[in-house]
């Protein structure tokens, strides 16, 4: 096994060493009836050749061609130089920093992260990662609960995307917390005048933009919260939207979390993604997850350490609020190394360009017999009602040509029977767009 | 002395991205527009962030000088106790790089997707299978994640049956995560001490269970490389009073194909696939965390469910029992595909790795146990435990011999964990180091130990040769810059 050094000599010297008789005798301690009679029942091993067949088998069984989805997963052209940086073993093959002398090309790149991470954001405090969106939301639920002691709701829109609604629900349960949700108004906002009849809640939580892709006014979102003396927290599902909208840092908002997937990270089904968890300098000590620093070594030489650390479970214990320690750290490098190709420049010019694509796919789709339910501002994904026939058509683009033509929201929300959530990113083409339209007019 | 692996080489400083910055540089290729523009209202958008502006070549360069400054596996032993930080196949990366997994979307239809589910089929199979356990999700994210979707089923599972338990028992050689993970689930924690020679007692667990207790979280090997041996009599203490038996699986590397936990009474395991399964760290994650449960805990798994039919693989939202959703979508996937890789790589002969992983942790202790202080002189697993009790007189401690081990190459141990011995110096060397890495580690120890007679200042002062020297981690958290 080309893994494994050892020679017949090394194991029969070591052995000679340890005073055991063979490889079966180390494992005396583990009591006879604890030990697995015979083989695991495993396939045999491959070689690498009949590895790369194996697995070329199962990445061909992989249909999808065009795709006209968004939901929280995004397709964006990655830089060929960022896999090639990223897979440099040194950043890929390191444990968690915490020895930093020998540590500091991922300490600098996180610590490098966090600052960009707080410029696009408008926060004060980014921490070095967290697992997707939906879990850094649950935790800043947690975080919000932990601020008000005296309360155990939290108010969360309906257009908070539903998976992440759900990930809440399972964090927040068991502890006898609750999620109420916020409904959304006819215009495809969320409709914060529920708020007023509401009891006491320790979140306002929105998404922008939502799950319908929709701009939320933030300035609403900031009085409602203020209104309830609660924590404003905003999540996001497609990051690359803050390379052209104001952030909700400057609408005052207290938490923000995200999934920073669209920075470079690639789809591959759903995950490894990026949690990106921020907050406001008051909430620095109560965020979950590693932080990177800026420190001083002996000799007053400038480097970077993780700190902080007393909040993190390893010390607090039953005490910490998160038992977060692996986050999605090599993620957040990709992601410091795709927003420094894209500089200023490159994210905003990408931004514009993806909302261009979506209103030219709407506007398309419109021509083609669908019609918009809303007329609010968004990003790149947007909500629209089919014409007669499309479900079955749909289907069948779906098997045929492997084409995704939106996702059905009906299964999400029972009262948008016929209606879709479309995305159009800068890997969609016009004639891409075209064909569609083609392909679904009636 | 010997001759240490270590040298200095010619590295680079390197500035911070927005110090190397100039206006009007991009190293994006920024695709030329073909439909028309239709600017948002301005009163809701920016110019864009103030992020720095690079070329190719700059961004390129910064962070190959950055890289120079990590150790990683690729670069020596790394022999951090309790992280198996074994060597990561270069193939595994080759397989999760395929682009019909890396653009595959999460939410795309079933029969567009068959290849990712009967991945993520097989290696539930696989793991169930290494575990001994009857059901698995690959939906956590991390270990830690993985525990706490375990100790969410335990609850679900008390709930179903009618009462709630308030009460967790977590002996003190367990990760720090466990005492973490019940509190989220409302649990007290019921700390109690493992026996004089590391072990946990029947008589210790029986005193403290009753019929208010959810059940044990128990690390097995535990956290000082030992097996708890008693683990059949626990088990059957906790379940005669209802209880369940929390297995944290990140010593597993110890005992594949040597013991399967599911059938030693434990109830729920979580695997780290990236300790065991060889898939990267990347310096600090992401990882993931599948958990493993008996037949009766099955329904509380995460949801979707993923199954085989005769029609090929779908997802099972049906679950009407399951503790609800952990991740947005499917869980690690990239990840699980390195982890199956290695799996189909290795075969039955992970038992192999788990029977080097233990000898190579074996010799060294027998090696190293007359130059440091052994904290519990029985027969270890895959890592094993000393103090620094012997360098004590010499006023050189644990961190002093882990940062002078940097000067001879070594990536230290893990220190002053586990919290029950005193000054602890925990090493796994893992299956992947040969037997003449590990004799320079060995020798590396006692040269040290040597210094720490003649010379202690030469450790007290240690590290000599990275790139900056020991860093004041207590200033930086009384005054924290977390960004720039």
């Amino acid at each position: 096994m080309r893994y494994l050094p050892h020679t017949q000599e090394d194991i029969t010297e070591m052995l000679k060493v340890t005073g055991h008789s063979s490889l079966e005798d180390l494992f005396s301690s583990i009591p006879e009836s604890c030990r697995l009679k015979g083989d695991l029942d495993l396939p045999d091993a491959l070689t690498e050749w009949e590895l790369n067949d194996h697995m070329e088998g199962l990445a061909a069984n992989m249909a999808a061609t065009k795709v006209f989805i968004g939901a929280g997963s995004y397709r964006h052209h990655i830089p060929s130089a960022l896999n090639y940086l990223l897979s440099r073993s040194e950043f890929a093959t390191a444990y968690t920093p915490y020895q930093p002398e020998i540590s500091q090309g991922t300490l600098q790149g996180i610590y490098e992260f966090q600052s960009m991470i707080t410029e696009i954001l408008g926060m004060d405090v980014a921490t070095a990662s967290h697992y997707d969106c939906g879990t850094a939301l649950a935790e800043a639920m947690l975080i919000a609960l932990k601020k008000k002691k005296k309360t155990k709701k939290v108010a969360v829109s309906a257009l908070v995307h539903p998976h992440h609604r759900q990930i809440i629900n399972t964090y927040l349960s068991p502890s006898g917390y609750e999620l109420i949700e916020i409904p959304y108004n006819p215009d495809g906002t969320t409709d914060l005048s529920v708020l007023d009849a509401m009891e006491d809640v320790a979140a306002v939580a929105v998404q922008s933009p939502n799950f319908f892709g929709v701009i939320e006014d933030l300035t609403k979102v900031r009085a409602a919260a203020d209104a309830k003396k609660a924590l404003m927290v905003v999540s996001f599902t497609e990051a690359l939207s803050y390379g052209l909208l104001k952030n909700p840092g400057s609408f005052g908002a207290n938490l923000v979390c995200g999934e920073g997937q669209s920075f470079g990270i690639s789809q591959s089904f759903g995950g490894p993604g990026l949690g990106i968890l921020t907050g406001t300098k008051k909430l620095m000590r109560d965020l979950p997850g590693r932080l990177v620093g800026r420190a001083k070594d002996k000799d007053g030489k400038d480097g970077f350490v993780l700190t902080l650390s007393t909040r993190e479970q390893h010390i607090r214990r039953e005490k910490a609020s998160s038992n977060i320690c692996s986050n999605n750290g090599l993620n957040a490098m990709a992601a410091g190394m795709y927003l420094a190709f894209a500089g200023k420049k490159g994210l905003h010019e990408l931004a514009v360009l993806n909302h261009d694509k979506a209103v030219f796919l709407k506007q398309t789709l419109e021509g083609a017999g669908f019609t918009a339910p809303f007329d609010t501002p968004f990003f790149n994904e947007f909500v629209l009602k089919a014409p007669p026939g499309f479900q079955a058509r749909r289907k069948q683009l779906e098997t045929e040509k492997g084409i995704l033509a939106g996702l059905p929201l009906e299964c999400y929300y029972p009262d948008l029977k016929d209606h879709y959530l479309f995305c159009a990113t800068e890997v969609l083409s016009r004639q891409d767009i075209e064909n569609l339209a083609k392909e679904v007019r009636p | 002395m010997t001759t240490p692996t270590a040298t200095t080489g010619l590295i680079f400083n390197e500035p911070l991205l927005w110090e190397k910055s100039r206006d009007g540089r991009c190293g994006l290729s920024i695709p030329t527009s073909d439909v028309p523009s239709s600017p948002l209202d301005a009163t809701l958008t920016t110019g864009g962030p103030n992020l720095p502006q690079l070329s190719e070549v700059d961004v390129t360069r910064h962070y190959t000088r950055l890289s120079q400054w990590n150790f990683g596996v690729d670069s020596g032993m790394y022999p951090l106790g309790s992280c198996t930080m074994k060597y990561n196949p270069k193939t595994n990366e080759v397989q999760a790089a395929r682009p019909g997994f890396t653009t595959a979307h999460p939410m795309a239809a079933e029969q567009l997707t068959q290849g990712a589910m009967e991945l993520m089929y097989n290696l539930e199979q696989d793991l169930g299978e290494i575990t001994g356990m009857d059901a698995v999700t690959l939906q956590p994210a991390a270990g830690a994640h993985g525990e706490l979707t375990g100790m969410l089923v335990i609850h679900a599972f008390h709930a179903k049956n009618g009462k709630q338990r308030s009460k967790i028992i977590i002996p003190d050689t367990a990760h720090g995560t466990n005492p973490a993970s019940a509190s989220l689930c409302g649990y007290e924690s019921i700390n109690i001490k493992s026996g004089e020679n590391g072990i946990l007692t029947p008589e210790a667990v029986a005193a403290v269970m009753d019929e208010d207790t959810a059940g044990i979280m128990i690390t097995n090997p535990n956290t000082l490389g030992l097996f708890e041996e008693n683990i059949q009599e626990i088990a059957d203490i906790v379940h005669a009073k209802g209880g369940l038996v929390y297995g944290d699986g990140a010593n597993m590397n110890a005992i594949m194909g040597i013991v399967q936990p599911g059938k030693i009474g434990i109830d729920v395991i979580h695997l780290n696939l990236h300790k065991t399964f060889s898939t990267p760290h990347g310096g600090g994650g992401p990882g993931s965390g599948p958990i493993g449960v008996v037949s009766k805990l099955a329904p509380f798994l995460p949801s979707p469910r993923i199954s085989k039919t005769d029609k090929g693989y779908s997802w099972q939202f049906d679950c009407p029992d399951t503790i609800g959703r952990m991740l947005t979508f499917h869980g690690h996937f990239g990840i699980l595909v390195r982890a199956y890789a290695y799996i189909r790589t290795m075969g039955k002969g992970l038992k192999l790795a788990s029977q080097l992983a233990v000898l190579n942790a074996n010799y060294i202790k027998a090696e190293l146990r007359d130059t440091l202080a052994l904290a519990y002189d029985r027969p270890c697993m895959h890592e094993c435990v000393f103090s620094d009790k012997n360098q004590q007189p010499y006023h050189v401690t644990t961190l002093d011999m882990a940062k002078r081990l940097m000067d001879y190459g070594f990536h230290p141990p893990t220190v002053y964990f586990p919290l029950v011995v005193q000054g602890a110096i925990m090493i796994e060397p893992t299956e992947t180091e040969s037997k003449e890495t590990i004799d320079e580690f060995i020798q590396a120890f006692k040269d040290i130990a040597k210094e720490a007679e003649e010379t202690p200042e030469l450790l007290q002062t240690a590290p000599n040769l990275p790139k900056v020297k020991r860093m004041d981690e207590v200033a930086a958290a009384r005054k924290p810059c977390l960004c720039g």
